[in-house]
């Protein structure tokens, strides 16, 4: 078997898209050692890169504006139940790193030499910056990556996957001092002593059958925090992303690339029938786009479940009042793209149907990005809190980058730490990674992680009931009885299957946090949406934390929130 | 009758020898190449190696292969009802099946500093 490696830093920082890569840059300006680790490749794999929309921010660049407006429409899209704390940085710093993006080149859509901002639903104003064509995430991605390369502080390693953090002792006190990890390319077990750890590994769309990011987003960073003592918040917060490209197929676009054609040009969403439905759930749209996300989720699958969805179970999206020359200029170069498809908008609606988008949820930090763990912080979309029961369009890039940015900074306060990585404290670790177990051929993990899709789509997707969520948690209990307690097969390069099967362990534990957090909340609200509790309950105006206790997440209910209003 | 796209992947036995495996995976217009990998890995084999993050959205770049003797991104190939072949890139390390080293060596555990 290939040696054991063992690595050294000051700040180890897990996960390489937005939240991470920007956690890295600002820890290392403050003059630490970095050690930026990805399970793909740097800079190319999460969310961040996949964002082909828009990032909202108030630069006042459209028309006046101030963080304040900002922060009001996020805490309202949140239904109550936002982290002031974090919401509030989120809009107050956006800003900052916006320019600094800017500053670096990143290419913000200009008009007249003002940054362009397009008014997304929930809004109240222009606000949402992008990069022309469709090239918002690439362009963010290319950027950071840039800034990057240039701190020679930072050391980046692909292919390195984290098992799970190490703490110095069991007490529950005990510090993070480091981390046990894969090496994908070898299969060898490597050691990591850091004196602190960032996690920004991103979301769980992956639990999901139909989702819209990356397929290394399975949650992993919930469980390793979770198994490190750290807490959960809002886990049942899984925002479905309403117009997911569903037919016909296509090949090279991101299923989400409908939203800013919708932005610019106001696409028609209707029924099997080719009838406008939003306004019998409450938002007519009359050919502007303003209807949130959980709404038109909500209104979409209950058009399906009416038996007026379209052809292949969801909605059309059609373009086909706009005029030819209108559409290629605001569609640009994607219009080809769109016709080697077979797609030609002038003629033809699209179908697009709800698809996992991001979570609201994630790991519980106060402003700081401190998870309560000492040593151990958290970034971006991997924390909870910020945007509450329903994110607000375009925050999700802005809280990786402030996020980010914030744990790096704190990070660098926390270097003066006498705990010391010690190898037992690894050894839990060390033995599943080293570990022989049964072939891939009894145990197929892929097909394991297939079914748990499904039967998250099914019942812990866009509509919950008591009897599907009880279910859900029964059979994702099978799950785990049929996967075993020792990886597939034995240490080996690039072996796909026991990767499998380790995603598959951190996605069984998400997954049952999620489901039984929606099971717990007997309410709808925002994107959690119970068919046998319809509406919204004032009590319900608390988060729900989870805890891990004797191997199993356990949900307790915090406090009643009081009402939230920023006074803009 | 449902057609099929048969993958053959050129792999390499544990003594570097090549050899060719055969998939036939089930065909539906408006798929990509990757569609049909993540096919096997579900239905006939969890162990076949291959990059991907992106899911077919052309934004990872990982999933770079030589599909029918042309360097291709598999997540841009179309899955064609015949018989299509499938090998790693030739001018890279190659990790395992169709996952080679295209990481930067400064981005590599094993490669080296600055």
């Amino acid at each position: 078997m290939t040696e054991r490696r063992h690595l050294q830093t000051d700040v180890l920082v897990i996960g390489s898209g937005g939240a991470g890569m920007s956690a890295a840059i600002a820890a290392a300006d403050g003059g630490a050692r970095v050690l930026l680790a990805d399970r793909s490749l740097i800079g190319r794999a999460g969310a961040t890169v996949m964002a082909m929309m828009t990032v909202a921010v108030a630069v006042g660049e459209e028309t006046p504006d101030d963080w304040r407006f900002h922060y009001r429409d996020t805490l309202t899209a949140g239904r109550g139940l936002c982290d002031p704390r974090l919401a509030r940085l989120l809009c107050e710093e956006g800003p900052d790193c916006i320019r600094q993006l800017d500053a670096w080149g990143v290419g913000w859509a200009r008009k007249d030499g003002r940054i362009a901002q397009a008014h997304a639903p929930g809004h109240d104003r222009p606000r949402c910056v992008y990069v022309d064509f469709l090239n918002t995430g690439p362009a963010v991605s290319k950027t950071l990556r840039t800034a990057l390369h240039k701190r020679e502080r930072v050391r980046r390693i692909g292919d390195l996957m984290i098992l799970d953090l190490v703490r110095a002792g069991s007490a529950p006190d005990a510090p993070v001092t480091g981390a046990v990890a894969l090496d994908v390319t070898t299969g060898a077990a490597v050691t990591i002593a850091a004196k602190v750890s960032i996690i920004a590994t991103g979301g769980l769309t992956r639990l999901y059958a139909r989702n819209s990011a990356s397929g290394n987003m399975g949650g992993d960073g919930y469980a390793i925090a979770l198994r490190a003592g750290a807490k959960l918040i809002d886990m049942e917060f899984v925002q479905f992303f309403p117009i997911g490209h569903l037919a016909p197929r296509m090949i090279g676009m991101d299923p989400i690339m409908w939203d800013p054609f919708r932005y610019k040009l106001g696409g028609r969403l209707l029924n099997g029938n080719m009838e406008e439905f939003t306004g019998r759930y409450g938002t007519k749209e009359d050919g502007k786009y303003v209807i949130t996300r959980d709404t038109a989720t909500y209104a979409i699958l209950q058009e399906v479940a009416a038996g007026r969805g379209s052809p292949h179970g969801g909605a059309y999206l059609s373009f086909m009042h706009i005029p030819a020359e209108q559409l290629q200029a605001a569609f640009g170069p994607v219009i080809e793209r769109l016709a080697a498809n077979g797609i030609d908008l002038n003629r033809q609606p699209v179908e697009v149907a709800p698809i996992a988008h991001y979570h609201m949820g994630g790991i519980a930090v106060d402003e700081w990005m401190a998870t309560g763990v000492p040593q151990l912080l958290a970034a971006g979309e991997a924390v909870g809190g910020a945007n509450g029961a329903n994110r607000l369009s375009g925050n999700a890039i802005t809280e990786a980058l402030v996020f980010g940015r914030r744990a790096g900074r704190t990070a660098l306060q926390l270097l003066d730490c006498d705990a010391a990585f010690n190898a037992p404290d690894a050894a839990a670790g060390l033995a599943m990674l080293e570990a022989a177990g049964p072939s891939a051929r009894d145990i197929n993990p892929a097909a394991l992680v297939f079914e748990l899709q499904s039967l998250m789509w099914r019942d812990v997707g866009p509509f919950r009931t008591e009897a599907g969520l009880t279910d859900a948690l029964e059979r994702i209990g099978e799950l785990e009885e049929r996967m075993g307690d020792r990886p597939v097969g034995v240490p080996a390069a690039f072996d796909l299957a026991r990767l499998d099967w380790l995603d598959l362990r951190n996605m069984l534990l998400v997954a049952r946090a999620v489901a039984a957090a929606a099971l717990a909340r007997t309410e709808s609200r925002g994107a959690h949406q119970r068919d046998d509790y319809a509406g919204l309950s004032q009590d319900w105006t608390r988060n729900q934390i989870v805890s891990l206790e004797h191997g199993k997440p356990v949900i307790t209910q915090g406090p009643l929130i009081p009402a939230q209003e920023a006074a803009a | 009758m449902r057609q099929t796209a048969r993958l053959t992947v050129e792999r390499r036995d544990s003594s570097g020898g090549l050899k060719l495996e055969s998939f036939d995976v089930p065909f539906e217009p408006g798929q990509s190449v990757l569609d049909g990998l993540r096919w096997i890995r579900v239905h006939a084999d969890p162990t076949l190696a291959f990059r991907y993050s992106c899911l077919n959205a052309n934004a990872c770049k990982e999933c770079m292969m030589e599909v029918d003797g042309e360097v291709a991104y598999a997540c841009l190939s179309r899955l064609e009802p015949r018989e299509m072949r499938l090998a790693p890139l030739h001018n890279k390390p190659l990790v395992r099946d169709l996952v080679t080293e295209i990481a930067p060596p400064t981005e590599r555990l094993a490669g080296k500093r600055k």
